[in-house]
């Protein structure tokens, strides 16, 4: 999977929980999803868990707590595809 | 102390014969049941397969909650809470904007019996299967007994107090009272108060097991709710949810709000399960109390009071309520006010009982009129002899109305009673 396909894909995950829908649209790897995308911290953990199950990839404590851009997503998801 | 006087200014419900106040007011009034048959209770082997569960499609969930606060829900109570809440808020005259500023005028209490047993029960599988890292973030938001008042209180922006209370099956009607307290005292311009409850197997399978629940009528359901008839033989299982704005007399005046009605004062007590009082039985000397003291704090007479909305179940119980009523009034047979009960056509909402009962004893102060008791046509002989016939209408009867007397009664031996005016 190439790393565009790999930001289509998150995008989509991350749709229902982006609070601003002007910086989902111009989403890029640069993207915080906190301060950009305004997701409510809580619901990281419920992003993490459709990351698992789109990727068929389990996500450890230590990497889930670095999940918080798109960069660090794809990045953790690209290690851990490898892995798999 | 200064004390305000505390109007009602907004009304929203959620009850199984109808959805909506508007569609409720119509329904009571023509002694609609919201009573089913549930298959599943069946599958499951229960004895009372019958039950009350208000009907709400996806398009109307879609219209209260957003496609975020609905990923992974699995609260009914919440749901019908939210819904009965916003209705009410909004009805009361106010804009619900998610933008708006925090108003630290207006507070809520909101009760509840438990909350999101399904979505706990989801939990617990995936617990037991070790799987606690998959439950994500909202199983805690669902099943802590305040869910109701986090999701509402964030929804509409309240600033002032923001809780939950719960006292079983007076929850709703101990609701009204708290937030009307504050009103009164000046801690808060208004309160949004009122109660749900989750419907379904998991919330009444254990009355179920004790037998308290009718298992009669499963074939005629509609029929099968039948508060202070002769043929009563348990309750029927209801849910949904009912909501009131409380408002001091000044602010709904200064905002030129619609009044529905007043609330005069009330009571709260428990019987402490003393002198007769047990977990499950009402020591009757506290009832009859808490009613004496809901009359002195509304600064009325009994003789004043036009109509009686009970909390009468349909159990072997609604005899006794009844003579605890004759015994706190001092009125008897032809001199005891019209008495009706809810009931009837939704079931025991439990939680949400004294809240959405509340909701349709002050639309019959507004309109004037007393809804019926359906499946009443053969009295009780041990409430006959405490009173006519004719104070238990069968049928909607248009009447002139200053004040009823609301009760509600819970196990733990607790008890609670409002007293509403015409406004």
């Amino acid at each position: 999977m190439t790393r565009k396909e790999l930001i289509t894909s998150l995008k989509k995950i991350i749709k229902p929980y982006s609070q601003n829908q002007e910086a989902f649209k111009n989403l890029s790897e640069g993207t915080d999803f906190i301060n950009d995308l305004k997701i409510n911290s809580a619901n990281l953990v419920d992003i993490i868990l459709d990351v698992e199950d789109e990727f068929g990839i389990e996500i450890d404590n230590e990497s889930m707590e670095k999940m918080l851009s798109v960069k660090s997503a794809i990045n953790i998801i690209e290690t851990k595809l490898a892995e798999s | 102390m200064n004390k305000h006087r505390v109007v009602i200014t907004g009304m929203g419900v959620v009850a199984p014969n109808a959805v909506g106040l508007e569609n409720f007011f119509k329904a009571i009034q023509k002694g609609r049941s919201g009573v089913t048959f549930h298959q599943k209770l069946k599958d499951l082997k229960f004895s009372c397969c019958i039950g009350g569960i208000p009907a709400i499609d996806k398009e109307l969930k879609n219209q209260y909650l957003t496609p975020l606060q609905l990923r992974g829900f699995d609260s009914a109570g919440i749901l019908y809470g939210c819904i009965a809440g916003m209705d009410a808020w909004q009805d009361a005259g106010f804009i619900i904007d998610k933008n708006s500023k925090t108003d630290y005028d207006s507070g809520m209490v909101f009760g509840s019996g438990t909350s999101g047993v399904e979505k706990f029960r989801e939990a617990i599988y995936k617990l037991d299967n070790y799987k606690v890292r998959r439950l994500g973030s909202t199983v805690v938001l669902q099943t802590m007994a305040s869910g109701i008042s986090a999701y509402l209180g964030g929804i509409l922006g309240l600033g002032n107090q923001v809780t939950t209370n719960s006292s079983a099956c007076s929850t709703g009607t101990e609701a009204i009272l708290m937030g009307f307290e504050r009103v009164q005292s000046g801690k808060a311009l208004r309160m949004l108060v009122g109660s749900c409850s989750d419907d379904g197997a998991y919330i009444w399978g254990g009355f179920d097991a004790m037998r308290v629940m009718t298992y009669n009528h499963n074939e005629t359901p509609e029929k099968g709710s039948k508060p202070m008839s002769a043929e009563a033989s348990g309750f029927v299982p209801g849910s949904g949810a009912g909501a009131l704005v409380l408002e001091s007399l000044e602010s709904a005046l200064e905002r030129k709000a619609s009044i529905y009605a007043e609330v005069l004062g009330g009571n709260i007590n428990s019987g402490g399960q003393r002198s007769g009082g047990t977990l499950t039985a009402p020591n009757s000397q506290a009832v009859q109390k808490c009613i004496i003291d809901a009359i002195k704090d509304a600064n009325t007479k009994s003789s004043e009071i036009d109509a009686i909305n009970g909390h009468l179940t349909a159990t072997i119980k609604d005899p006794l309520e009844i003579e605890n009523w004759t015994k706190a009034l001092q009125r008897k047979g032809k001199e005891f006010p019209i008495i009706n009960s809810l009931k009837s056509m939704i079931g025991h909402c439990l939680a949400a009982a004294g809240s959405i009962e509340s909701v349709a004893t002050v639309l019959q102060l507004k309109h004037q009129f007393i809804f019926p008791n359906i499946n009443c046509n053969e009295i009780h002989p041990d409430i006959l002899k405490l009173i006519s016939k004719e104070k238990i209408p069968t049928k909607m009867t248009p009447k002139k109305l200053n004040i009823i007397a609301k009760a509600s009664f819970g196990f733990g031996d607790v008890n609670g009673c409002i007293i509403f005016k015409k406004y």
